[in-house]
């Protein structure tokens, strides 16, 4: 038996449609399946996981609330991949713009007007873009490898971070514990009545079309695809490879940074030595989850919550382990990348390699 | 596709069913339902290990009367704060969360569920409803500094810590008040690991520190990795938060053991008879919360120096912050007869006298 | 404000003359030794998948895969040789999942890589949950008599368990191999340009399978070393970040098998050094100390780039590439 694919003259726009439900299917089955060998009842711990969480109104704000920063970030990175330079260090620009855009609020507290909480957001972003250009920089400037620098400079972010909190930003009045001063309502996201949901998620959730609309409609965005698939046709058609991953890791930055400060500015309200349960990791996982395309990392971004909000409901009422989360999550991740295959590809299996393929076999992968 | 329509629609009518079954499990009434939120694993062997042990002695002793569930490896920040909510809303009676950092998010949840009662270990702020508690560790500290400073032969001590906090703090202070009462000569190397818990690190700072002469070692961090190099290499050390004896029998001259049961038990049956009440609790060694496991690998005479500060301690002669104590620059911050004041402790910013190293700042 | 300068200068000069002293020197190289090993043999197992064109960022998953597998085994048979082994094994079944994926399949890799990561550090906790509390067994050093006496070296490097031999032999096999033999002509071919390779008539996704599959070895063994050697106990997430550790020393070492041990080596030798110099007393902030290695890594990075016709002829061109054969 020999697995074979296919190229298909166009993507199936069939499969298109059908290989993110049938990914969602083989995760339900196979969780299921561990759920069970686990000793659970699989339709109790499967309701847990991607039923509950939607099923009361606080819930949902929450879903949106965590799904927020990963999409923003996300958005970002799939410009990044687009244009095949790997941005794996956005938890280090979203640590970098919460401390670019905790400046005004820690160094000048007393300042508060209408113009506070919007120069946090730009600082934000400005902390976020310089942070993601330093990558930048050193690919340009002597071709370092971009996943190797961002990456390490994410372990840096964080321990500067560390070190602000627990040395010169840290709370007068706090008892010496490692925290900075809360921020004032001036220096807040404003929340919608009774929830936690703030400002900065309608932005995450605004930036979806506003970035689909730029990477399909708009000659920029245009030149980050050609220069990911292309390179060679980039340079001819006059796009510097130069300019366009500046561009790239400083954009991406950028949105991870502006994340940054709005989950400071927002539901956590001062900056404190952890800030973010992995955002840039995880979104990173979003981003290809939702093949790179804005629409879907917005699916992707709410199903991932999801799926954390689910690991942490079944831990309550089953007591399902919490690392059982992160299997599904990452189940889940390996069937949509499976599945996608189908989108591109005819998968046909063949008894011998020198027999030729019967037509019917590829129709059958299609109708499962 | 149609296939899968149904099969959500199946998932759904059984959804129906498994809630069913969630809701009368919650609907006894005198059962309480007592959660914990745990900063990290359960598997760490050191400080949500500790709190794990205390939910199921704490189960263990009052049997029906309560019903518990946890949360680990909760991130601190936005996170928290939902966990506590849905904790909250699926009918908790008192929820507990176990690292200082959930701080803020327990007094925001705590101000949505007034019916709900909140305990937050290590922090300061309390509420009507919410409540904090910690133990005074620096005593258990203090032996250990006698200990070390009768023990060690090279006069060095390793000190691995993890943050600069003032828990942290005014144990390295506590120990060494307690090593300087025995031997003046005692020195002690600090190594700021930044983190609570990365075992492979802690192994490294550990040896790091033998190599430098230290003999004894001592950790402000999670995990029974340093024990077990100390046994590897052939010097000792103490265990942190839990008794770490089974990885290292013969290195482990005793550790300080953070026994939440009495508390946990305490604060749950006042929750079942009706008189629970917010405050700031101070578990010590004389209350139970600070235990030392037992004394071991060591000689009778220390042994009996131990024993004998542990009495004092519990009897309450004996205050491991007991002036005249001295900052690194000579000035004298508690007076001769006098003790250091209690919020002295909880934000402690200094080092003492006889510590040679740069105050982490 | 240059006074002070100048007297930290002096402290860390007196520093350097005591860490290279005779009574501290040997110990240090010994744990330098502990703490590169398990970066270089996961590593080196990611060299050679990269040489063959596939990109697996999962080594994280795999060595905490290879290390709970690893302490189990041991415990339950008391054998950490046999111990070490399933480790090796394990790193290659979950490597295999991530290889029918991105080869047979064709899926992303860099995506497939981070969803093995997921899976992985998933997996190995549920695993784990029943070894909590339990210390392990630890795989003892075997002492190569006459050579563990030379003095400095002979400690560290002779006097140590199976595995560091065993990644000196795995580093020095995988070089001679790649450059020597026509095995290794086929690989680095393989990851130039893989259909080319297919041209000629070779496997190509055979031979990556074989390439993946060997990267889970290597990785499954250097997340024994953890569990079996660092510390002999099982704890969720002890690998700490050493999987991406060892990705960038990959890249660091411009895809040369010696430059990965040297790496690893500096890499570890950097962790070590900020570690005594915080004991020793040295006043520079202990975030600063703990920033140490990756800015390192970094800046060896980059004057590494400078010289680009070494990369030029390292770097696989058809790295992260999936390969489909037509008929």
């Amino acid at each position: 038996m020999q697995l074979e694919l296919v190229k298909r003259d166009a993507p199936s726009s069939k499969m298109l449609v059908a290989a993110p439900f049938m990914a969602l299917g083989l995760t339900v089955l196979t969780s299921g399946v561990m759920f069970a060998v686990m000793g659970f009842n699989p339709v109790a711990a499967l309701y847990e996981y991607f039923i509950a969480p939607l099923t009361e109104l606080w819930s949902v704000y929450e879903l949106l609330l965590k799904a927020g920063p990963l999409i923003l970030i996300a958005l970002g990175l799939a410009v990044c991949y687009r244009a095949n330079i790997w941005n794996i260090g956005a938890e280090g620009q979203f640590t970098m713009g919460a401390i670019f855009g905790s400046i005004p609020p820690i160094l000048f507290p007393e300042w508060t007007s209408w113009a506070t909480l919007p120069l946090m957001l730009i600082l934000g972003m400005v902390g976020g873009a310089l942070y993601g250009g330093i990558p930048a920089f050193l690919k340009v400037k002597f071709r370092a490898n971009e996943i190797l620098t961002s990456l390490m400079l994410a372990y840096i972010a964080l321990l500067i971070l560390d070190y602000l909190v627990r040395g010169p930003w840290r709370d007068p009045g706090g008892f010496n514990f490692p925290e900075s001063r809360n921020f004032s309502d001036e220096q807040s996201l404003a929340t919608l009545e009774g929830s936690r949901l703030h400002v900065g998620i309608l932005i995450a959730f605004a930036a979806v079309p506003v970035m689909w609309f730029f990477m399909s409609r708009t000659l920029a965005g245009h030149a980050f695809k050609v220069v990911g698939e292309a390179p060679r046709a980039a340079r001819f058609a006059g796009f510097s490879s130069k300019v366009l991953t500046y561009a790239a890791l400083m954009f991406s930055g950028a949105l991870a940074g502006l994340a940054g400060i709005m989950e400071v500015a927002g539901p956590i309200g001062e900056l404190r030595p952890t800030i973010s349960p992995g955002y840039g990791f995880t979104a990173i996982i979003v981003a290809f989850l939702g093949r790179l395309n804005p629409w879907g990392i917005m699916l992707a971004g709410l199903l991932l919550s999801l799926s954390y909000l689910g690991g942490e409901a079944a831990q309550i009422t089953l007591g399902l382990s919490d690392k059982m989360a992160r299997v599904v999550q990452g189940m889940l991740l390996f069937f949509v990348l499976g599945c996608d295959t189908l989108v591109r590809y005819h998968v046909r299996l063949k008894p011998n390699p020198k027999v030729a393929s019967t037509p019917t076999a590829s129709e059958a992968a299609d109708a499962a | 596709m149609k296939r899968l329509t149904s099969s959500l629609l199946a998932l759904g009518a059984a959804a129906a069913l498994s809630m069913g079954v969630a809701s009368s499990a919650q609907a006894d009434d005198h059962t309480v339902n007592a959660a914990f939120v745990y900063v990290g694993p359960i598997s760490d062997h050191g400080w949500s290990y500790a709190h794990d042990q205390a939910r199921l002695a704490m189960e263990a002793e009052l049997g029906d009367m309560v019903e518990t569930t946890y949360l680990e490896s909760v991130p601190e920040g936005a996170d928290a704060v939902r966990a506590l909510e849905r904790l909250a809303r699926t009918g908790h009676d008192i929820i507990f969360a176990t690292s200082f950092g959930y701080m803020e998010s327990v007094m925001e949840v705590a101000e949505r569920f007034p019916d709900v009662k909140f305990e937050h270990a290590t922090g300061y702020l309390s509420s009507e409803n919410f409540a904090n508690y910690n133990g005074h560790f620096y005593e258990g500290r203090y032996i250990l500094g006698k200990i070390a400073g009768l023990e060690t032969e090279t006069n060095t001590i390793g000190y691995i810590a993890s943050y600069a906090i003032p828990e942290v703090i005014s144990g390295i202070n506590a120990f060494m008040l307690g090593a300087q009462s025995v031997n003046p000569d005692v020195e002690v190397k600090i190594i700021w690991v930044n983190t609570w818990y990365d075992p492979p690190r802690e192994a490294e700072a550990a040896n790091a520190l033998i190599d430098q002469g230290a003999d004894i070692l001592v950790q402000h961090t999670d995990s029974t990795a340093q024990l077990q190099a100390a046994q590897e290499r052939g010097v000792r050390g103490f265990g942190n938060d839990s008794d770490m004896s089974a990885f290292a029998p013969e290195a482990q001259l005793t550790a300080i053991v953070n026994n939440w049961t009495p508390y946990y038990i305490d604060r749950v049956r006042a929750v079942a008879d009706g008189t629970w009440e917010t405050g700031s609790a101070m578990g010590s060694m004389e209350s139970g919360m600070v235990q030392m496991a037992p004394f071991a690998n060591m000689s009778d005479e220390t042994r009996a120096v131990a024993e004998e500060t542990m009495a004092g301690i519990i009897a309450g002669d004996i205050h491991p912050f007991a002036g005249p104590i001295f900052n690194q620059d000579g000035e004298e911050i508690v007076a001769e007869g006098e003790q250091a004041p209690l919020d002295m402790i909880l934000g402690m910013n200094f080092y003492i006298q006889g510590i040679d190293d740069a105050y982490p700042n | 404000m240059l006074l002070e300068f100048f007297s930290f200068l002096r402290e860390l000069a007196s520093f350097f003359v005591y860490i290279f002293s005779p009574t501290i020197l040997p110990g240090v190289l010994v744990t330098v030794v502990g703490s590169a090993t398990p970066i270089a043999l996961a590593a080196t197992g990611e060299l050679v998948v990269e040489r063959s064109g596939v990109l697996n960022l999962g080594v994280e998953g795999m060595m905490i895969i290879g290390a709970v597998v690893a302490f189990g085994v041991s415990l339950g048979t008391g054998n950490p040789y046999l111990g070490a082994l399933a480790g090796g094994f394990a790193g290659i079944g979950t490597a295999l999942l991530f290889g029918f994926f991105t080869v047979y399949l064709a899926s992303n890799q860099v995506a497939t890589g981070l969803a093995l990561t997921l899976l992985g550090l998933g997996l190995a906790g549920l695993i784990g949950e029943s070894f909590v509390g339990t210390p392990g067994v630890r795989l003892e050093a075997i002492t190569i008599p006459v050579l563990s006496s030379i003095p400095f070296i002979g400690p560290a490097l002779f006097d140590r368990d199976i595995l560091v031999y065993l990644s000196f032999a795995i580093v020095a096999g995988v070089s001679y191999t790649m450059f020597k033999t026509r095995v290794g002509l086929i690989l680095r071919a393989t990851g130039e340009n893989a259909e080319a390779a297919h041209a000629l008539g070779r496997n190509v996704r055979l031979i990556r399978m074989g390439a993946v599959a060997f990267g889970g070895l290597c990785a499954g063994l250097g997340g024994a070393y953890l569990s079996l050697v660092l510390t002999a106990q099982w704890t969720e997430g002890m690998s700490a970040g050493r999987g991406w550790i060892a990705l960038a020393i990959v890249v660091f070492a411009t895809w040369l098998p010696w430059r990965a041990l040297a790496g690893a080596y500096l890499f570890g030798g950097v962790i070590i050094l900020q570690l005594h110099a915080q004991a020793y007393g040295l006043s520079i902030p202990s975030q600063a100390m703990n920033m140490l290695p990756y800015i390192a890594t970094i800046v060896a990075l980059v004057l590494l780039s400078r010289n680009q016709a070494v990369m030029r002829r390292n770097t696989p061109a058809a790295l992260g590439r999936a390969f489909v054969p037509d008929r």
